[in-house]
């Protein structure tokens, strides 16, 4: 596989900075082939090659309009600093616990607890649900992985009502690295990694970070004031302990993702694909 | 290299001296392909004899075709309409279907953990215990549910396995059945019942597997049950009577004089003894083969046997558990090459 090949599309088709601070060249490179070796990174199901032309530029810009806008799926309104701070998402651990990487993110330290910087968190999270938000659009795999007992049973369950994939039992070891062995040679891995908790049972940073920057998936995480936020792509510092804190981060990510693939059927049936209607047509004949 | 014999010289000569054609032609249903032939056939005779070699005609050698289900084992992962696979990867003991769409999406949410099946029962089961803690309280309600579960044992770790078809841990097992324990002491509902349910397997009582003899009526209307027994390698087939004044005949014999030593007339005396029941019945047995001990304790089995028909179930089940209806597997162990005894070594010298 070439890592620099799909690292670069999956950069430009991140929905962080607009496309016009890329050069040129690089707003040009195609995604990688749709074969099953690779990742897909587009998520959508190529049309064959017999299928006109108009129908490719139809996917095109069903793909490319929501690049064009900074909040296509307007996150923003999900959340607000008072509803973080409602949901005890500023309150971090004590000084001793403080991780090195996370002082930037710190707003201050009262009775010797870290206090998160809300307003950095705000922009983080803005950020990286617009990432999500931008994968699930494009059909992508979204694994949400946490290794805390005491909110498995809630991730596990917002993980079936979004229709995406969960992982907060034990992590084998070459899950990412290692799964054309373990499931099957034409096995599709994650587009996007979730992480609620980025910290294992013995407070040892998870397996997973490592192995997703090693398979190049782009990482979300929320980053509590002892997490290393190093390896992650679109660190969210908050609160992971709290149960309001995680149970505002499911449901957030939960309507991202469902807004987002509701936006999606309807730009289809919006743009009315052959496809779609050909599929249409066959359901109604059936 | 099988040299002919004397006696079979003939019939190796009279073999030679056919042609293969001829030979195959005359009884094709008597031909077997032997050493001889082998060596001495032609080419055709050879192939057959090599690839067939109980013959062409043997009837217990034909082919048989497996199970289906010995051929393609039940596989995990339900296949969309389009996708259907049959694939064996090389590590995995068990076959697995394809299980991700067109798209390669796969079909179930927690398939990234490697084991969904195992993770969907236990995220079932944490759900429902959740439900009925929000509901009820987290401490155990009263057993009147263990009634349920009497007659039952849960399922063992093959079994399981066989049901989820996916490999398992001894430690995934144990989580499993402390979840099923934990959701069976608290109060549930039906549907928690029935998930439950579905991982206990009944266990067949011993006791109603004891086979009890009909009672038989002879010329004069007494009443009779008869019954065998073995020890050793002593047979016993012994006749009691419902009414009688406890006379034993063995063989024809009194039991005084056939068993003059104690220990075996003690033997006889137990079933009737352990009952209460000890001047109440009359005995008629034969015995052959074993020694004085081993015949005691076949007429025991036997009379035990027998008179089962003439008392309740109750006595029945405790006579069992007293080891009266059990036959003693025990029997005389070889003698090994290289030792004395069965078990007894040669002295052993150290130079």
């Amino acid at each position: 596989m070439a890592p620099a090949r799909t690292a670069l599309p999956r950069l430009l088709c991140a929905g962080v900075r607009s496309a016009r601070r890329w050069p040129g060249f690089l707003r040009k490179a195609t995604p990688g082939p749709a074969g099953p070796s690779g990742r897909m990174l587009t998520g959508a199901p190529n049309p064959a090659r017999s299928e006109p032309q108009d129908d490719h530029d139809l996917q095109r810009k069903i793909l490319d309009l929501p690049l064009k806008h900074s909040d296509f799926f307007n996150v923003k309104e999900l959340f607000s600093v008072k509803s973080l701070f409602e949901a005890r998402v500023h309150l971090g651990h004590k000084a001793g616990c403080r991780h090195r990487f996370m002082e930037p993110y710190i707003f201050g330290s009262r009775l010797d607890q870290d206090i998160i910087d809300l307003e950095q968190t705000a922009s983080h999270l803005q950020l990286a649900l617009n990432f999500t938000a931008h994968v699930a659009y494009r059909k992508g795999i979204i694994l949400f992985v946490s290794r805390n007992r005491q909110f498995m049973h809630l991730i596990e369950n917002t993980a079936q009502n979004c229709g995406e994939y969960a992982h907060t039992r034990y992590f084998k070891g070459g899950l990412l690295t290692n799964a054309q062995l373990l499931f099957g040679p034409e096995v599709r891995l994650p587009d996007l990694i979730i992480f609620l908790h980025t910290l294992n049972n013995v407070f040892e940073p998870h397996v997973a970070v490592r192995d997703a920057a090693k398979m190049n998936i782009p990482t979300v995480g929320i980053v509590d004031t002892n997490c290393n936020p190093c390896l992650i792509t679109y660190p969210i510092p908050g609160n992971d302990d709290s149960p309001p804190a995680v149970h505002l981060y499911c449901r957030l990510f939960c309507t991202t993702i469902n807004r987002a693939k509701e936006k999606r059927r309807q730009m289809e049936i919006l743009y009315q694909l052959p496809s779609v209607k050909r599929a249409e047509d066959s359901g109604t004949a059936n | 290299m099988a040299a002919p014999c004397v006696s079979c010289g003939r019939a190796l000569s009279a073999r030679l001296s056919l042609t293969v054609r001829a030979s195959l032609a005359r009884r094709p249903g008597h031909w077997k392909p032997s050493a001889v032939d082998w060596q001495m056939g032609a080419g055709s005779q050879r192939a057959i004899a090599y690839l067939f070699p109980s013959g062409l005609f043997e009837k217990r050698a034909r082919p048989i075709m497996k199970h289906p289900d010995q051929i393609f084992p039940k596989q995990r992962g339900t296949p969309g309409p389009e996708m259907t696979g049959y694939v064996v990867w090389p590590r995995q003991a068990r076959c697995h279907a394809i299980q991700w769409g067109k798209d390669g999406r796969p079909f179930h949410f927690l398939f990234y953990t490697g084991k969904p099946s195992y993770y969907s029962l236990m995220h079932e089961g944490y759900g429902k215990v959740l439900q009925l803690e929000k509901h009820k309280g987290p401490l155990p309600v009263k057993t009147q549910h263990s009634r349920d579960l009497i007659g039952s044992r849960w399922l063992i770790k093959e079994e399981l396995e066989e049901m989820l078809v996916e490999n398992l841990s001894d430690q995934d097992y144990m989580q499993f059945i402390r979840l099923l324990e934990k959701l069976s002491t608290l109060q549930c509902g039906p549907a928690e019942e029935e998930f439950v349910q579905r991982f206990r397997r009944g266990v067949a009582i011993q006791s109603k597997k004891q086979l009890i003899e009909p009672v038989q009526y002879d010329e004069r209307g007494m009443a009779f049950s008869t019954s065998e027994g073995r020890r050793k390698s002593a047979t016993a087939k012994a006749v009691v009577y419902e009414h009688g004044s406890g006379e034993i005949s063995v063989n024809g014999m009194g039991y005084l004089h056939y068993f003059p030593v104690l220990q075996d007339r003690e033997q006889l005396m137990f079933p009737f003894h352990f009952l209460d029941r000890l001047g109440k019945h009359d005995v008629t047995c034969t015995v052959c083969g074993g020694g004085r001990s081993a015949q005691a304790g076949a007429i025991r089995l036997a009379v035990a046997k027998a008179l089962c028909s003439f008392i309740t179930e109750d006595e029945v089940e405790w006579m069992r558990q007293a080891g009266l209806l059990t036959s003693d597997p025990r029997v005389r162990e070889r003698k090994k090459p290289g030792q004395e005894g069965a078990r007894r070594k040669f002295t052993w010298k150290k130079r």
